[in-house]
């Protein structure tokens, strides 16, 4: 065995261990840290790779933003965390099960259907590649040709994404004054102003000079 | 024993097995939920980073840095939700979820 | 030389009486306000009928003497497919006796009425009725086609159904007229089956066409089977004639009909509406003579007709229905005539029975208002003292039923006995047994009722039900004659009871007059032919009869009758004791109305009660209406459990199905 399959098998192991305890942690801030810990070994699984650009862009956009925004949401929230623990293990046996079924099923699709074994051809010519082109300018000529418009896209969709969280969550402000300005033009003259018949003049009481009132006007 | 792509393929396999696992598991908690939906995600890019590199096609790694931006403007807006959920029903228990029971 | 009639004539003669009847019915009753009153009502209905008579008598010498001959569509009023309907007239030898039979009566029973339903609120009403009924009548005998025919057949059912039950209050005249109008029913279903069968494979509802195409449709089979089609339609059209015409079994309703006024049993129940059923078959001879089975039919539903109902007709004690029965058995020998294809033999009977038949239900009529309302003829007796007119006539009309030779009845009846006999059917044998037979107990119910109700002891105070109520109930009083619109019309009647036959059996049986109206086959059906052989004139008839069966048996009849109820009064109960099962069997009519109300009528109320629990509300309702929606409630409260709410349900059944897709296409593919 050589150097780079022990890394290999170490990184894998360390992932699949954070990616268990992610799924049992007790308290939801392990949970948190275990899945950057298992972001972590991907990383590096994909630096084995040869997928740096990826490898850092996952450490550094993923695990520097969003789980670090996981990890805010789960402390901003009140919860109480023993209740939401119980009947935890109740319905192990099935879902092992069904990721058992799953796993198995990938894998007898993926390697029936590409019986890859040994390094492969291209991996030499990559080699070289990766000598004197770097992974990044690589990913970079490609994107920035072939794959314009969809980059374009998904800086449309980070946008689209940011204006969504914002307006989920936005609060009216209770001290504010701000009328809405549909409301404004949507209103009606019955609603502002009543008119009410008085006669018009009143037998004043006697001895007392009343004055005579013709119509009230209410603002 | 050199590596071979199906050593990467089966990690991730048990990678979305596991995840798969989470999401079943994890009635009361929904913030777990979400995470376990970031891990399966993981396991397609890793699946997606191992047959670039084993097929020589650069492809593949565009394909994961596009899942990579949705993934992370998916996650904003899960939680945004969530964030909301929680004002309003003051629990993340995801058994409490079923107004739209039929 | 043909003279063609003018239509407009033949138009009047039924026009005549619906007009009155319209006039009386609307302006007389309080549906238009009462605006005339009885005098006006009566007054208007005679006249019209007087008309329609007048005109007959006109037509029918025409016709006669003048050979004229008149057959023409007045208007057709629908034409569908190649179907026309239309109103139009047949004036024939048939058809002119018809009318002259149906407006005389109807004229005496005008007449009659007037003096009978004196006391009666619904007068107004009743003129109208019966000349509509008139009306109806005569378009039925004047049509020249068979929709027409139809018209006139229902219309007079429908006036026989109003007039039963006149006195609407009377629960057992409602039950008479449903019954009545039900039993009809069942014959116009037969009828209307054969009408259809005829315009289905002739094509027209024209007499005249259909007859031509008879040849033809005489060689063809029902469609999927081996009967012969003509035979079909034969018998439909007999049904039909045997629920109007009460044959055996349809007869049910006749007895029963007498719950309504005196008159109308002498206009419809006798003379008229049930002779229909005989002049239509005389009509169609020309199909029923290519049908032998069919002739069979009718010869043998005729003989028990004949028989059994003159049977019934010894026990009766009630005054009108023992001529009820009576008229059912004359019914039966017309209907045995017509088997024999002996169809004007038959039709010569229909005209000297409405006749005499009129004459004794009118005195049948004037002895209940005699003896004050009393319908009994075990409390009557010795009333020929005090009403002389209707005993002479009564008497009159009895010799004639029972055919005494020289009178009306004589030759009618006589003919029909010789017609049978000469017939080579094979049901002849059992139906020239039934007619003699029927001979001597024609004669025997007769002169029983006319020694109960006019000879022997007065027994009107032994009633043990006297009639109360009547507001005149200070002294006993006697019976008394008739006013003079009561007996006039007996006495009018009672002349072509007397001599009709003896005028007319030349010319109507071996004479020209039935040309082109009756059709017989001679060679096949030759009775009438050997009849004729052996007819040397009425009075040679007559002296030739004091030979025969038939005038000592009538004889026998008679002095049966004499001994049992004058000389021996306590015979007939001595007879009864001794053969009580037959007099329980008899009183009961044979039980045919226990099965028709409890078999037939309780078995068509089971079904559709059975269709309404069990179609209805069981099928329909519960399992189709309610069983749908309970099925698609059901449905959903199954695969509504699918909806959970809960995102790991869901989760998981996304994954589920991608497995199962997984697995099929790639493994399974």
């Amino acid at each position: 065995m050589d150097v780079k399959t022990g890394l290999f098998y170490f990184f894998s192991i360390v992932l699949l261990f954070a990616a268990f305890r992610v799924i049992t942690a007790r308290n939801p801030v392990y949970a948190v840290l275990f899945l950057v810990l298992a972001f972590f070994q991907a990383a590096a699984i994909w630096i084995l790779l040869k997928a740096e650009f990826l490898a850092i862009a996952l450490v550094l956009v993923y695990v520097g933003a969003v789980m670090v925004l996981f990890l805010f949401v789960v402390m901003m929230l009140d919860i109480n965390i023993d209740s939401a623990r119980k009947g935890f293990w109740k319905h192990f046996p099935l879902a092992a099960f069904m990721g058992v079924l799953i796993a198995l099923e990938m894998a007898a699709v993926l390697m029936g259907g590409f019986r890859v074994s040994e390094e492969p051809h291209a991996v030499a010519v990559l080699g070289q590649k990766s000598v004197e082109l770097s992974n990044t300018r690589e990913l970079g000529k490609l994107l920035y040709t072939q794959y314009l418009y969809p980059l374009e896209i998904a800086a449309a969709i980070l946008l689209v994404a940011m204006i969504a969280a914002i307006a989920l969550t936005l609060r009216e402000r209770k001290d504010s004054k701000h009328i809405s300005p549909y409301d404004q033009v949507r209103v009606k003259a019955k609603d502002r102003m009543t008119v009410v018949k008085m006669a018009a003049t009143q037998v004043a009481a006697i001895g007392e000079p009343a004055p005579a009132h013709t119509e009230e006007n209410k603002a | 024993m050199t590596l071979t792509l199906g050593h990467f393929l089966s990690l991730g396999a048990m990678l979305f097995a596991l995840s798969v696992i989470g999401i079943f598991l994890n009635r009361k908690n929904l913030i777990v939920l979400l995470m376990a939906i970031e891990l399966m995600l993981l396991a397609v890019n890793t699946n997606f980073v191992a047959f670039s590199y084993y097929l020589g096609d650069m492809h593949g790694q565009i394909f994961v840095f596009f899942i990579l931006t949705v993934a992370a403007a998916e996650s904003a807006i899960g939680l945004a939700i969530l964030v909301l959920l929680f004002r309003n029903m003051s629990s993340i228990n995801v058994d409490e979820l079923n107004t739209l029971k039929g | 030389m043909s003279q063609t009639l003018s239509a407009s004539t033949l138009l009047a003669v039924p026009m005549a009486p619906l007009l009155g009847a319209v006039l009386a019915g609307i302006l007389g009753t309080k549906f238009g306000g009462n605006w005339i009153g009885r005098r006006m009502s009566h007054s208007l209905t005679i006249l019209g009928v007087l008309l329609a008579f007048i005109l007959s008598a006109l037509t029918l010498k025409s016709v006669a003497l003048e050979g004229a001959h008149f057959n023409e569509t007045l208007y057709t009023w629908m034409v569908v497919g190649g179907l026309k309907m239309e109103i139009g007239f047949l004036i024939d030898g048939l058809s002119a006796m018809m009318m002259c039979v149906v407006t005389f009566v109807s004229l005496m029973v005008h007449i009659y009425t007037v003096g009978y339903m004196e006391e009666d609120e619904g007068y107004n009403r009743f003129f109208a009725y019966i000349s509509l009924f008139t009306f109806a009548m005569l378009m039925l005998v004047m049509s020249n086609n068979m929709l027409q025919l139809f018209f006139g057949w229902e219309a007079v059912g429908l006036v026989s159904y109003l007039l039963i039950g006149f006195w609407f209050n009377k629960p057992s005249a409602i039950f008479a007229n449903m019954k009545a109008f039900l039993v009809n029913r069942v014959g116009d279903f037969g009828f209307i089956l054969g009408i259809g069968l005829i315009v289905a494979f002739a094509g027209t509802l024209n007499y005249a066409e259909a007859f031509a195409k008879a040849g033809d449709l005489a060689k063809l089979s029902f469609p999927g089977t081996d009967w012969m089609l003509i035979t079909v339609i034969c018998i439909c059209l007999f049904i039909g004639a045997m629920g109007k015409s009460a044959q055996f079994p349809l007869h049910v309703w006749l007895p029963d009909s007498m719950e309504g006024p005196t008159p109308i049993s002498a206009l419809i129940h006798a003379a008229t509406m049930v002779t229909a059923g005989i002049f239509m078959v005389a009509r169609m001879s020309p199909l029923f003579e290519l049908s032998e089975t069919a002739l069979n039919f009718v010869l043998v539903i005729g003989a028990i007709t004949a028989l059994f109902m003159g049977f019934l007709g010894i026990i009766q004690n009630d005054i009108k229905r023992v001529v009820a029965y009576s008229t059912l058995s004359q019914l039966g020998y017309m209907t045995v005539a017509l088997g024999a294809s002996a169809y004007s033999v038959a039709v010569f009977h229909l005209m000297t029975h409405a006749f005499f038949k009129a004459l004794l239900f009118l005195a049948a009529g004037s002895v209940i208002m005699g003896v004050h309302h009393n319908q009994d003829i075990r409390w009557m007796g010795g009333l020929r003292k005090y009403m002389p007119i209707t005993w002479i006539t009564s008497l009159l009309g009895s010799l004639a039923l029972i055919g005494t030779p020289l009178f009306a009845g004589f030759y009618s009846k006589d003919s029909i006995i010789e017609a049978v006999h000469e017939s080579h059917l094979p049901a002849a044998g059992f139906a020239s047994f039934a007619v003699l037979a029927g001979v001597f107990i024609t004669a025997f119910y007769s002169f029983r009722l006319y020694f109960l109700v006019f000879h022997g002891k007065e027994r009107f105070d032994q009633n043990p039900d006297a009639h109360h109520g009547h507001g005149h109930h200070t002294e006993h009083h006697e019976p008394h004659e008739s006013p003079w619109v009561v007996t006039v019309p007996l006495i009018l009647l009672a002349i072509p009871s007397v001599v009709i036959g003896f005028m007319t059996i030349q010319p109507m049986l071996f004479g020209e007059f039935f040309k082109g109206a009756i059709f017989i086959n001679a060679e096949k059906h030759a009775a009438l032919e050997e009849m004729a052989r052996g007819f040397h004139g009425p009075v040679q008839m007559a002296l030739h009869a004091l030979t025969t069966a038939p005038f000592w048996l009538a004889l026998a009849g008679v002095v049966t009758a004499y001994y049992m109820y004058m000389i021996n009064p306590a015979l007939p109960a001595a007879i009864k004791a001794r053969v009580l099962p037959i007099y329980t069997l008899l009183e009961n009519k044979y039980y045919l109305d226990w099965f028709n109300e409890n078999v037939l009528a309780r078995g068509a109320r089971a079904l559709g009660t059975g269709l309404w629990k069990g179609g209805d509300e069981y099928v329909i309702d519960g399992a189709l209406v309610n069983g749908s929606w309970k099925m698609v409630a059901w449905v959903s409260s199954v695969v509504r459990r699918a909806q959970t709410g809960y995102l790991y349900h869901y989760a998981l059944a996304m994954i589920m199905g991608i497995f199962v897709l997984m697995t099929y296409f790639v493994w399974l593919k």
